[in-house]
């Protein structure tokens, strides 16, 4: 169990700076997802909170002791690599157990919990092969169970399903979701799959080239995402970002329509208007606020997604629930729930309601 | 893929006449050197040039091993390539394993510095080696060769260990640090399993390049006693004639050691021992 604090957390190598003034923290039993684009210093926080990398700069604490120097094996932590990263000349139970190996366990202690982390995994009849006679989803049960056998104050995940096909890592998810649940330790997961990061977390950060951009509960970056980046991050298929011009009440689109949000306190400074594409309507022309011309359909079967390219507008793209009957080249008369459209700034900075 | 499998009959026969013509050339002196150790030494002349001789005999190597100085050669080359060999691996692997993990100041600087100490000819720095050898009082002695051998070999053997260390993810340490281990137990625990093969490789090569090593062994050993085989092989060869017979036995008997030292060793070298390590 553990509370983890991060306070003006650093990291550069040389010159080149890759963290800047980190600050979070993390409650003990809390699922944290950290995501953000490829390069943005996901991994490089994970292992400074193991310990594998040296921190450059800030506090990092655990349940109030300063960590910053201690050696990942004293930090009470697990965690499960990318790449596994199994001990390919032990078999799967002393893979599983050589945490307690090394700290000198008991025979029968470590054979009873390896034993308890292959059942809940489902590995019990792999536990004497090598880890190269196994499928790419039972290493990472492999690796999963690792950290599970060890009972550790807080677990660590780098992408642990990346390299997962979509059923396995639906169900791995899902595994992790439940194992969560049923230990309640402390969780910090990477990831850039923004379903894993909706689903599983507590709360989330967002980073951007080393800086965190927002951190909130999945809804509050929804709902409320802090700047165009975090916004056009979360939720998929991607916001739609239309340029807009300040109008007497509300914002006028290029083509020139006025679109009426109401007043918000910095409307005036509105540059831009993003609304996702579930709060995009298809509309008979009368109600319709934007009228254009359906470039692709797709239908998903749950869902519909229209590109359609609205002249003088830009491409934007609608969300239909179900089937949809249109075809590529209709018309499409688009309504805006002005309710759900978010402005932002020059700068990019969401403008408050 | 199927393209690829189908090509013609012609290419396939003729790339196995290929190899086979390549691997009848590199064993040929091989062949030669066993055949005359077992040829007579009268007809080693008469039918010089038969591809097999009319009569065998192991009399020569009965001559080697019970008359000459073979054994006591072949024990200093022993002692000398198996020191060289073991020494030369402990200092490699633990340079190799540094070069690989860490960076540190003058890290370029040591690695340049080993590389320019492979570019000068032998033939330049014999002389001032024997001075020092000399000057140490180490002349005639099996550890002056082991410690000219280790210097000489440190290099390479440092670079190949480095690229083993180099093939084995850095994930694996790791995970081993998070589990619990020390740096150095990481290495003893997870790590050296894993470079098993590269140990037994480099080992293998700086056996072999010890064991046939002339002339240093030439310029540092004089007596009798401290001669390794390659020198040795040397005193089959008078004034007046040279006695093939028995030298080509003395080489066959010299090739043994090699030949088990890598028939041991193969399996390591073959199976790559980190798969399954990194995803899939
Ligand atoms: N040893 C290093 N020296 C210099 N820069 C480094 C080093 N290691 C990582 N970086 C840089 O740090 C930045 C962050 O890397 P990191 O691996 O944390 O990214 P990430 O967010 O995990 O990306 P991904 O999603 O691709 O895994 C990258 O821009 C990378 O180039
Ligand atoms: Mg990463």
């Amino acid at each position: 169990m553990a509370g983890i604090e991060l306070n003006n957390i650093a990291k550069s190598y040389g010159s080149v700076e890759v963290l800047r003034d980190i600050n979070l923290t993390i409650e003990d039993g809390e699922f944290i997802v950290l995501v953000g684009p490829s390069g943005c210093g996901k991994s490089t926080l994970l292992r400074m909170i193991a310990g594998l990398e040296p921190i450059t700069g800030g506090e990092f604490h655990v349940d109030g002791r300063r960590m910053n120097e201690v050696p990942p094996r004293d930090r009470d932590m697990a965690m499960v690599f990318q790449s596994y990263a199994l001990y390919p000349h032990m078999d799967v139970s002393r893979n599983m157990g050589f945490s307690l190996e090394i700290r000198k366990a008991q025979k029968e202690e470590r054979s009873r919990k390896v034993g308890d982390a292959a059942r809940t995994l489902g590995l019990t009849s792999l536990t004497e092969r090598l880890p190269r006679a196994l499928s790419g989803g039972q290493r990472q049960r492999v690796a999963m169970g690792r950290a599970i056998v060890r009972d550790p104050s807080a677990f660590l995940f780098d992408e642990p399903l990346s390299n997962l096909d979509a059923a396995l890592r639906v169900e791995m998810r899902l595994e992790i979701a439940r194992l969560h649940q049923r230990l309640n330790a402390t969780m910090i997961y990477v990831t850039h799959d923004q379903v894993e990061a909706l689903t599983l977390a507590d709360r989330i950060v967002v980073l951007n080239a080393g800086d965190i951009q927002q951190v909130g509960t999945p809804l509050d970056l929804y709902e409320r995402p802090s700047n165009k980046f975090v916004a056009q991050f979360i939720g998929s298929p991607t916001m739609n970002i239309l340029g807009v011009d300040r109008a007497e009440t509300g914002v006028k689109l290029k083509d020139g329509t006025i679109l009426d949000v109401g007043s918000r306190g910095e409307q005036k400074r509105a540059h831009e208007l993003g609304v996702r594409p579930e709060h995009l309507d298809v509309v008979p022309e009368e109600a319709a606020h934007m009228k254009g011309v359906a470039e692709l359909v797709e239908h998903l079967g749950s869902d519909t997604n229209i590109h359609a390219s609205v002249p003088g507008v830009g491409p934007v793209l609608v969300r239909q629930h179900g089937h949809f009957p249109l075809k590529t080249g209709d018309a499409v008369n688009i309504a805006v729930d002005l309710e759900k459209a978010h402005l932002f700034g020059p700068d990019g900075v969401r403008l408050a309601a | 893929m199927n393209a690829l499998r189908q090509s013609s009959p012609l290419a396939v026969t003729g790339k196995y006449l290929a190899l086979a013509f390549y691997v009848a050339f590199a064993l040929f002196p091989l062949y030669w050197l066993a055949k005359i150790a077992v040829t007579p030494d009268k007809l080693i002349f008469s039918e010089g040039t038969a591809l097999i001789p009319s009569k065998f005999t192991f009399e020569n190597f009965q001559t080697v091993l019970l008359q000459t100085d073979f054994v006591a050669y072949f024990r200093n080359s022993l002692i000398v390539s198996i020191g060289t060999a073991a020494i030369t691996t402990v200092i490699a692997a633990a340079a190799g394993y540094a070069f690989s993990r860490f960076d540190f100041r003058g890290k370029r600087l040591i690695i340049a510095l080993m590389l320019i100490t492979q570019m000068f000819p032998l033939l330049m720095i014999i002389a001032p080696i024997y001075k020092i050898v000399a000057a140490l009082g180490l002349l005639n002695s099996l550890t002056s060769l082991i410690i000219v051998y280790t210097a000489f070999n440190i290099p390479f053997a440092t670079f190949l260990m480095q690229s083993f260390f180099d093939g084995i993810p850095k994930d694996l340490e790791d995970a081993g640090m998070i589990d619990g281990c020390t740096r150095f137990e990481a290495l003893r625990k997870i790590v050296l399993p894993l470079t098993l093969p590269g140990l037994g490789a480099t080992l293998g090569f700086i056996f072999t390049a010890a064991w046939s090593e002339l002339l240093f062994a030439l310029m540092l050993i004089n007596s009798n006693d401290a001669m390794t085989f390659p020198v040795g092989l040397l005193t089959f060869v008078s004034k007046f004639s040279v006695d093939w017979g028995q030298m080509m036995a003395a080489g066959v008997l010299a090739l043994v050691p090699s030949c088990l030292f890598f028939i041991f060793i193969q399996r390591y070298l073959v199976q790559g021992l980190t798969t399954g390590a990194v995803k899939g």
